[in-house]
């Protein structure tokens, strides 16, 4: 007869079954990203590491997989920046303060942003990729001294598009360098309108030992993972983020597959050197 | 403050070109500086300039009736402004104007032209370095026009999104994914 | 095949064992004849058996026949495997309610009958041992899986008459199931009659192996000769020359993960429907996906897990589209995964070489001879 292993059941029904959490402050960031603050109806506060997801539910609509969006290892509440794109998202959108909602989590890989004590450290954000970054740099700040140079690189759309923005111009106070472009914009804007990965030779860092952290569109990854090794990074210190279809979070559900690895088990977080082939396939 | 020969050696664009040829080069330019909104250059006129931004930033814009002025680049120290000196009909597509106070080196397009002709190894090795500063921002351009981080649902005045038609998807997708009913 | 002894049971002695698992408290399933088809139902007598059935499978082709004898498990595989009873397609993972802002969420109760699985060949065998390491033994088991799983009865079975789409020796998974059982059967149909070697794999088979003895009246149970051991090796080793496909695993994964752009794949999709029968199935495909569904007022909620299909266009939905949009990317995915990417996942082969996925195909697209043409570069 096969033994089965001991498992861990954390909670009756499994890792399947969310975890309660009100909806105790909501901000709305642009026309389509707002800013979720979560306490947990049992009070038992969900420990995380910069770079992980949960699975957030919308009662009766769906769940999807959002990054944590605020510091780890600080006390408050949990806070998820979320653009509202499809069904669940948008019922998101529509969560009043006071309300509940299911989170199932912390799930995957960290961006471990530790590991570049006594180096530079390069955050690249596109889009919405700057929530997933965004506890990263917090830990970075928490310990600014630990760290060479650090620097954000920030593309998006649009003037009106910019995530954080005050708190932006509050990191570059703490000795953060901050540069930021845009798709386009209006005269109004007076910053730069280009390609994120144009802001890669502007910016003072050592690509030899650089730590180099990038989130944001998967194109957007691919063209700035080459930039960056073009100026002299290493591959291996460059990380991703990837996504993929999730429905479970915790590997059962075979969705988000890539080719051998599982986005939510070996990943979001992942080594440029060992995914850039996967990335240049096709449909996979 | 240099000059401009001693400027322009460290320049990125330049810094292949040997002294000589810097030299000759060095004779169509001038400085210049634009006060904040100041046009550099607008769309229509004769292109008989180009600029490399010594400091500051250039915003190059166009403009629509219903989206009223649209920048579509900057271009911050280091990089150069203005293309259709080199390609007939010599007229600016775009306005430039200066995004705050910038200084500039400007050179003679004509001059550049005629000096070029006349010393083909001179155009050949600017040539080459025109071509790589395109091809970066023909690559720029081509990835923003993908609009990445745009969503399927967004409309811009300026850019379509790519993954706009074609790709979309059925009535039964959602972003937690369709209900998939198996028979047991 | 080891030499433990085992004893011989005649088919009143297999009725025996029914009973005794029965009065144990276990559920019997194990195969019968519906529609046509092979499939596996709860049995209580060895009079549903399917006696003196035998099947003809090719691609895309199933039929039973007229054997002839009185046999009752001498065909191959029927479409089903014993995934649907311990990893069914629907299953309740939790029911919420809401009052005003209140929300209570609540794990769905497990329906984790007894199973005693009769009949289980060391194809389907291996399959619940890859769906073991999947559902139960990571960090975040299918709890609904455990539960079912636990206290299973296993009789596995000696494959006799492989049919023309298995490949088991290939994969490396039969035609003798050699561990994870507590009874395995061989079916001996010959000149000393028709019998059944019945040889203990767990001290809990040992022990109903003894009560067996102990309840047999007449004949029903006798001690296994070394004729019958023997007769019993001669099954397995003609089973082995009779295998319908072949597939050469030699470097498979490094061929597959090298092919990526392998015109093959066009050249299946071409046929393929992308109907998602194969991994129906296919006793290891597990992937599956979830349904949010509420009544009108909103006020309760269920979350049901479903099984899912990576041929489906939806399966890899992502911002606005689909990764895999295309029938030749999917194809490419399922076969990659079944042969190259599971063993980087999981240490094994997903294949078990059981032929259903070949010959359940409404396009008759056979996995082996797609894989064997990008092996041998005739795209």
């Amino acid at each position: 007869m096969p033994r089965l292993a001991e498992h861990d059941i954390a909670a009756p029904g499994g890792a399947m079954v969310p975890r309660l959490f009100r909806l105790v402050e909501r901000r709305q960031d642009t026309a389509d990203t707002f800013t979720m603050m979560l306490e947990p109806t049992d009070t038992v506060p969900l420990k995380f590491i910069p770079g992980q997801f949960t699975m957030l539910s919308a009662f009766g609509v769906g769940e999807v997989p959002i990054s944590v969006s605020g510091a780890a290892d600080v006390d408050g509440p949990l806070q998820h920046t979320v653009r509202d794109v499809g069904p669940v998202t948008h019922a998101l959108s529509r969560t009043a303060v006071g309300d509940v909602v299911g989170i199932r989590g912390p799930y995957g890989t960290g961006w471990n942003v530790g590991e570049g004590a006594d180096r530079d450290v390069v955050l690249v954000a596109g889009g919405i990729g700057l929530a997933p970054l965004r506890p990263a740099m917090l830990e970075v700040l928490h310990h600014r001294q630990r760290y060479g140079r650090v620097v954000l690189l920030y593309g998006t759309r649009s003037p009106e598009d910019v995530l954080y923005a005050d708190e932006l111009t509050r990191w570059e106070k703490l000795g953060v360098e901050v540069l930021i472009t845009v798709d386009y914009g209006t005269p109004s804007w007076g910053g730069r309108v280009g390609l994120v990965t144009s802001l890669i030779p502007r910016a003072g860092f050592h690509p030899r030992s650089t730590l180099a952290l990038v989130c944001g569109p998967e194109i957007m990854m691919r063209f700035t993972a080459t930039a960056l090794i073009d100026r002299g990074v290493n591959p291996d210190n460059v990380r991703v983020s990837l996504e993929r279809n999730m429905r479970c979070g915790v590997g059962l559900c075979g969705h988000c597959q890539y080719r051998e690895l599982f986005v939510c088990l070996d990943g979001p977080v992942l080594a440029y050197a060992q995914v850039s082939d996967l990335l240049g396939t096709r449909e996979l | 403050m240099r000059t401009i020969e001693q400027y322009l050696p460290d320049h990125p664009f330049f810094r292949e070109l040997d002294p000589q040829a810097l030299a000759i080069l060095a004779g169509c330019a001038q400085n210049v500086s634009f006060a904040p909104g100041e046009f550099l250059f607008r769309e229509g006129q004769a292109a008989d300039q180009f600029y490399v931004v010594r400091r500051g930033r250039v915003a190059l814009q166009t403009h629509s009736p219903a989206a009223g002025t649209m920048v579509v680049d900057t271009a911050d120290a280091g990089d150069v402004v203005g293309w259709s000196w080199l390609v007939p009909p010599y007229r600016w597509l775009f306005d430039a104007r200066a995004a705050e106070r910038t200084g500039a080196v400007s050179f003679d397009g004509r001059c550049l032209r005629d000096k070029c002709e006349q010393d083909p190894q001179l155009g050949y090795e600017l040539m080459k370095m025109v071509t790589q500063v395109m091809f970066g921002r023909l690559t720029a351009a081509r990835v923003r026009l993908l609009d990445l981080y745009g969503t399927t649902q967004a409309t811009s005045p300026a850019v379509s999104p790519l993954l706009s038609q074609a790709r979309l998807t059925d009535a039964r997708s959602t972003d937690a994914g369709a209900t998939h009913a198996a028979p047991s | 095949m080891e030499d433990v002894r085992g004893m011989v049971l005649l088919l009143p002695g297999l009725q025996l064992l029914i009973d005794l698992l029965r009065e144990r408290g276990w559920t019997v399933i194990g195969p019968t004849v519906r529609e046509g088809v092979v499939v596996h139902a709860e049995i209580e007598s060895v009079e549903q058996l399917p006696r003196g059935v035998g099947d003809v499978q090719d691609s895309g082709s199933y039929r039973l026949r007229q054997r002839g004898d009185e046999a009752v498990f001498r065909y191959a595989v029927g479409p089903q495997g014993w995934k649907s009873l311990l990893f069914p397609s629907r299953e309740l993972l939790w029911s919420g309610q809401r009052t005003n802002e209140e929300m209570s969420v609540k794990p769905a109760e497990v329906d984790a009958p007894r199973l005693a699985l009769l009949g289980v060949r060391s194809c389907d065998l291996h399959a619940l041992q890859i769906h073991d390491a999947i559902l139960a033994k990571r960090s975040a088991p299918d709890v609904a899986y455990v539960c079912r799983r636990e206290d299973n009865f296993v009789i596995a079975l000696t494959c006799s008459d492989p049919g023309g789409t298995c490949f088991c020796v290939s994969m490396g998974t039969g035609p003798t199931p050699d561990e994870g059982f507590d009874l395995r059967l061989t079916e001996l149909i010959d000149q000393e009659g028709h019998r059944f070697l019945v040889q203990p794999g767990s001290d809990r088979g040992e022990e109903i192996l003894d009560e067996l003895t102990t309840r047999a009246v007449a004949d029903e149970v006798l001690n296994a000769a070394k004729a019958d051991r023997d007769a019993a090796q001669e099954v397995a080793a003609t089973a082995v020359q009779r295998m319908g496909r072949s597939l050469d695993t030699d470097g498979l994964r490094d061929l597959l993960y090298a092919n990526t752009e392998h015109p093959q794949w066009e050249d299946a999709a071409s046929r393929c429907l992308a109907c998602t029968n194969c991994t129906l199935v296919c006793p290891t495909c597990f992937c599956t996906s979830v349904e949010d569904v509420s009544d009108l007022s909103g006020s309760q909620t269920q979350r049901w897990r479903v099984w899912d299909s990576c041929f489906t266009n939806d399966f890899s939905y992502l911002h606005g589209g689909s990764v895999r949009s295309s029938v030749p990317s999917r194809y490419r995915q399922w076969a990659t995964h079944k042969l190259a990417s599971w063993v980087d996942q999981f240490g094994t082969s997903g294949c078990v070489g059981c032929g259903r996925c070949i010959t359940w195909c409404p396009a008759a697209i056979d996995i082996t001879a797609e894989v064997g043409a990008i092996r041998s570069g005739k795209g």
